[in-house]
């Protein structure tokens, strides 16, 4: 398997905490809202 | 393209959202009931013709991960995510052609043959790299991408719901309703195909010392010679009769639900009924990331144990006791769903301790036809037998009877399946010294591989 070879440089530890949190943030709002629905709709169970 | 390394310090914890960005995505495609009743109003056509772009986006996803599976192991998971990112994102930009137009059939090519190989280079473009980045927790790290399946839906249902709303039913509404869905979608699949990365050779993650299994191998099978193996064979039908089973559940939900409980001091409204629903979906996603994180623990075989074996007693309860108890009807309904969603998602995990992770997403990429197959059987046999049972005459939990013993001698099936399930025989493994460029032929000469002899003898 061959590789891209202009990806060895390192990447500096704050940087690489930045792009964690960011790309969390970037799936977990969008799932969070998805869950809030679903949280909604499931309450019917017990009040409907 | 070739395969993008990650740069020394790369985290692997990128890893995981790269691939969320994906199925959170392409999930959405279990919220095309969405756009069923515009469409229908907007366009006049029926029920069936409206199912059209779903059904053929799902028969899509799996020839696309059967026959796309090697390319994607080939080319590498930026390449599988731009692919999946252009089709599902173009899917939608012809859909909305299609809407303005008044054209369906540009509608059900775009959404349906484009979005749906879109859906299926997607599905299974991170699952080799994930356990490449995990090889000590693989069935968790393959958990969270494929839970992000289910969650797709989750997120795509209100919103879409919302933006229809928004724009308005008629044709033009729906044409700005899926030109949005296809812009936004591809703004958020495109993280994913700028974090990707595959682990560096000299500096990948070490797997955690390997439980005394003999199911695990540190050998490798290509996709070609697993498909030639009794131990893919054994593994389609387990994941064939488990999403059978789930579907018997997901399928009639809201209607057997209320059915079970309509004689009864406390009948189900229908908004309650959707509640059910709604909490069986949760019941699907919390299973995919909790049951194949656990499969990390107890292993795979144990875990497909649990899966079959105790579904199948879940559904002798539901059969039994079912309408004297609500609470527990939901359970036992609850458990059968968060099984259906393990058995997706543990499933990748259990290939990669077959035949290893060389060609692992590819080998996925064929046994997802076990999907497909279960995705026609398991409403044909849940409808079928309630149409049936109620031409007979029978009313409340009656319809469901013969459907419910059909769905535990499913499950019977794929627990003996999984109980024949052995280590590959090493004359399939490829030699340790080969390059790995193509999937190579099995190598009978191969029978005394040292780690063929490891497995004999655990």
């Amino acid at each position: 398997m061959t590789t891209a070879p202009e990806s060895g440089s390192a990447v500096p530890e704050s940087r690489r905490t930045a792009l964690i949190v960011f790309a969390w943030l970037w799936v977990g709002a969008p799932l969070a809202y998805g869950l809030y629905e679903l949280v909604r709709k499931a309450t019917q169970l017990f009040t409907g | 393209m070739t395969p993008p390394l990650a740069p020394v310090g790369w985290s692997r914890w990128l890893v995981p959202p790269a691939a969320l960005s994906v199925h959170l995505s392409i999930g959405q495609a279990y919220a095309w009931s969405v756009f069923k009743p515009p469409l229908e109003s907007a366009l006049d056509l029926s029920g069936t013709q409206s199912a059209l772009p779903f059904q053929l986006g799902i028969v899509m996803l799996g020839l696309s991960a059967a026959f796309g599976g090697t390319l994607v192991e080939r080319n590498g998971p930026r390449w599988a995510m731009t692919v999946a990112l252009i089709c599902f994102s173009s899917g939608f930009l012809l859909s909305a052609l299609g809407a303005a137009t008044e054209q369906f059939w540009l509608i059900v090519f775009g959404y349906g043959f484009v979005g749906g190989i879109g859906l299926g280079i997607g599905y299974i473009s991170p699952v080799s790299t994930l356990i490449k980045w995990f090889p000590d927790r693989p069935g968790m790290a393959t958990g969270i991408a494929i839970m992000g399946f289910g969650g797709g839906a989750l997120i795509a249902s209100p919103w879409s719901a919302q933006m229809l709303e928004s724009f308005g039913s008629t044709s033009d509404g729906i044409a700005k309703a899926f030109l949005v869905h296809g812009l936004v979608y591809a703004v958020f699949m495109l993280l994913g195909v700028l974090l990707i990365r595959v682990p560096r050779p000299d500096a990948a993650p070490k797997a955690a010392p390997a439980p005394a299994s003999a199911l695990i191998t540190t050998a490798q099978v290509s996709a070609n010679s697993a498909v030639r193996t009794p131990q893919f064979w054994l593994l389609w039908v387990v994941l064939c009769m488990n999403v059978t089973a789930g579907i018997g559940i997901l399928e009639k939900a809201a209607p057997m639900i209320t059915d079970f409980f309509a004689e009864t001091d406390t009948p189900v409204s229908v908004s309650a009924a959707a509640g059910f629903v709604a909490l069986l979906s949760a019941a699907n996603m919390a299973g995919r990331i909790g049951w194949s994180s656990t499969s990390d623990v107890i292993g795979r075989k144990n875990t497909y144990r649990v899966y079959l074996g105790v579904g199948a007693l879940m559904y002798l309860l539901i059969a039994q006791f079912g309408d004297s108890s609500k609470p527990l009807f939901i359970i036992c309904a609850l458990v059968i769903l968060s099984f259906y969603g393990g058995g997706f998602a543990t499933v990748p995990a259990y290939l990669k301790d077959l035949f290893g992770t060389y060609q692992v997403g590819a080998i996925h990429g064929r046994l997802l036809t076990a999907w497909s197959a279960a995705g026609v059987l398991g409403p044909l046999i849940v409808n079928r037998v309630a149409d049936s049972q109620e031409e007979a005459g029978k009313s409340g939990p009656g319809l469901y009877g013969l459907s419910l013993t059909i769905m535990i001698g499913l499950l019977v099936v794929g627990f003996v399946a999984n109980e024949l399930v052995r280590p590959v025989h090493p004359r399939h493994h490829r030699p340790e010294n080969s390059t790995g460029a193509e999937p190579e032929e099995p190598k009978e000469a191969a029978d005394d591989h040292s780690t063929g002899e490891r497995e004999r003898s655990a």
